[in-house]
């Protein structure tokens, strides 16, 4: 697997690379903001490696509150909110569709 | 294209290297369940755009997923009847990422616990491509780019439920990964899983595909997109082997293929970058909070199992064996569930199962493709299989002739009546009464010496160009065989 990001430079190795981080959630950044928003981003991990000091040893992962399994619902139909109720607050609207900046080129 | 296909590899024009594709398939197929996979908003296509839509699918706030439960038996179906390996216990992962056609900002699908993994396709020729995982997830919303200067999304499609079926790189050709892909199709739509409708984006296929020299380590794939055909499928791999055969033979590193997105454009037969791979990471997975784990037990595995139809691969040696269709023939029977219970069930009604092969497979599929004709499908047929079997059995007692037949078959099409009323109606009674037929040979013998001359030379076959004739005198009703005799025995009896 190659990699198309640039490999993080040595001063700041181990720092997260924020406007990679920036691309994916389609945010604009300054690059000027960059070193402030790295600082900011460094803060915010190392609190959470306090986390990572716990000993887990033998906790079974747990993603959820509860020990429900199996939840589900028959495949039957319900009324859809309708038109104008859906496109309430769209910002903007051609025809019933929401109508949003030109993005070409998704994910998935 | 020859090379592509006939041997394994792919021979350079340029440096006679051999080179190996290696080709694994993504396949994304919608189920055909009545709702969502998630809420209740009909799972529907060409509806108003963004009339099917509900809090849950276009992610307001605080509003909850609950799985369908038909979603998970068709997807279990599927799984087993692909030999898979289901897992007793899975779970739903967010799949982040910002586009507008994802509501949530994420995807709701299944990362590293998939509810299956395993299972293959055996292929015509004997070799198996394995299946990795089939993992059950959402489908995202439509982002349409060609009309004016915005992107119109319509959310109807957010939350319908996928399957997306990944396999093994096990395939080297292009005929492969089209047979793949049709036997995966078949079996789709045999467990009632899909209507597997490419037009309507039920079915989509991805194409991971890289090249290496014989004996060398797999090099850099490719992803390959916009594949709304299967014989768009087998034309990008073959585009994208020599594409890539030919970027390594280059010599310049920079040509080289990188790891990407290329989509097909279908009209000029290649393949052109879309975007650069983001690594699997940047997806940051994590497991979905909202929906507890699905369980499986091996008492409902068993339960379906023994549910399943017979499979279009069984179903074809079964043919061949108990019907004596060749396998061209019970290929072509298979290929469609309905089409193959119509013909079993004219076969067993009729007791003429290689007469129901033959005209269905030929007559009632070439009526089926005509476009002057309203009916696509065997479930829209008008008239049923017990009307088919009464028109072999007239076919076989000789009642009507094979023309006849044809023009019968054709009426029952077009007004459903059953096929004795229509010969009735249409006066397509064979004629075997000589009288007749004496006098429509009669005629057509006037001034045709030179026929009869070279009948009498013993050349009998020349008389078959008077068939016809008479044929066309008796509007179809009259035996072709019955005709031959008379007009050679008519001949046989004038003064020489």
């Amino acid at each position: 697997m190659s990699d198309s990001k640039p490999a993080p430079s040595p001063a700041n190795a181990g720092a997260p690379d924020v406007l990679h981080i920036a691309r994916l959630a389609r945010l604009a950044i300054d690059p000027r903001q960059e070193l402030e928003l790295r600082e900011q981003f460094t803060r915010i991990l190392e609190a959470f490696k306090t986390l990572s000091t716990l000993n887990v040893d033998g906790v079974e992962p747990m993603t959820r509150p509860t020990d429900f399994t199996d939840v589900m619902r028959d495949d039957r139909e319900h009324s859809s909110l309708g038109l104008d109720e859906t496109l309430a607050n769209a910002p903007a609207r051609i025809e019933t569709f929401f109508s949003v900046p030109k993005t070409i080129g998704g994910e998935q | 294209m020859s090379t592509t296909n006939s041997e394994i590899g792919y021979v350079s024009p340029k440096t006679q290297v051999r080179w190996i594709p290696v080709i694994g398939l993504e396949v994304h197929c919608q189920l055909k369940t009545w709702t969502k996979l998630f809420c209740g908003c009909r799972n529907e296509f060409g509806a108003t755009p963004n009339s099917r839509t509900c809090p849950v699918c276009t992610a307001q706030p605080g509003a909850l997923p609950v799985l369908n439960r038909e979603a998970l038996e068709l997807a279990l179906r599927t799984a087993l009847a692909l030999g898979a390996s289901v897992a007793p216990t899975s779970k739903f992962d967010r799949k982040n990422y910002f586009y507008c056609d994802l509501p949530k900002g994420y995807q709701i699908s299944q990362f590293d616990q998939p509810y299956c993994t395993g299972g293959g396709i055996t292929l015509e020729s004997g070799k198996r491509v394995r299946l990795t995982r089939i993992h059950l997830e959402e489908d995202a919303g439509k982002a349409i780019h060609d009309r004016g200067d915005t992107t119109l999304v319509d959310l109807n499609r957010a939350g319908v439920p996928l399957i997306e079926s990944v396999s093994e790189a096990d395939m080297q050709t292009s005929q492969e990964a089209f047979e793949y892909l049709t036997a995966l199709k078949e079996i789709l739509q045999y467990v009632g899983a899909s209507d597997c409708d490419m037009e309507k984006g039920s079915l989509r296929c991805d194409v991971n595909i890289s090249v290496r020299p014989e004996g060398e380590p797999w090099r850099t794939k490719v992803e390959l997109k916009n594949l709304n055909s299967f014989r768009n499928v087998q034309a990008s791999i073959e585009f994208e082997i020599r594409r890539q055969v030919e970027a390594y033979e280059s010599g310049d590193p920079a040509q080289f293929p990188v790891q990407e997105t290329r989509l097909f454009d279908a009209e000029k037969g290649v393949t052109r970058s879309m975007r650069r791979k983001e690594d699997a990471h940047d997806y940051r997975y994590f497991p979905e909070p909202d929906l507890p784990p699905i369980t499986v037990s091996a008492e409902r595995l068993d339960r379906l199992r023994s549910a399943l139809p017979e499979l279009p691969t069984a179903r074809r040696a079964r043919y061949q064996k108990d019907f004596g269709l060749s396998a061209y023939d019970a290929g072509v029977l298979t290929a469609d569930r309905a089409l193959s219970e119509f013909f079993e069930t004219v076969a067993r009604l009729s007791k003429l199962p290689k007469e129901a092969s033959n005209w269905i497979s030929n007559e009632l599929l070439r009526n089926l493709n005509d476009p002057l004709l309203p009916i696509r499908s065997i479930d829209e047929l008008p008239f049923r299989p017990h009307d088919m079997s009464l028109l072999l059995g007239m076919l076989d007692k000789g009642e009507i002739s094979g023309q006849a037949g044809r023009k019968v078959l054709r009426a029952m099409f077009e007004t459903g009546k059953s096929p004795k009323d229509l010969v009735a109606s249409l006066g397509l009674e064979q004629v075997n009464d000589s009288a007749a037929l004496d006098d429509w040979c009669r005629e057509a013998l006037v001034g045709k010496d030179k026929i009869i001359a070279d009948v009498r030379a013993g050349k009998t076959k020349a008389v078959g160009a008077l068939v016809g004739p008479v044929m066309k005198a008796s509007k179809g009703s009259a035996n072709p065989q019955v005709v031959q005799e008379i007009l050679l025995r008519l001949i046989a009896e004038m003064p020489s």
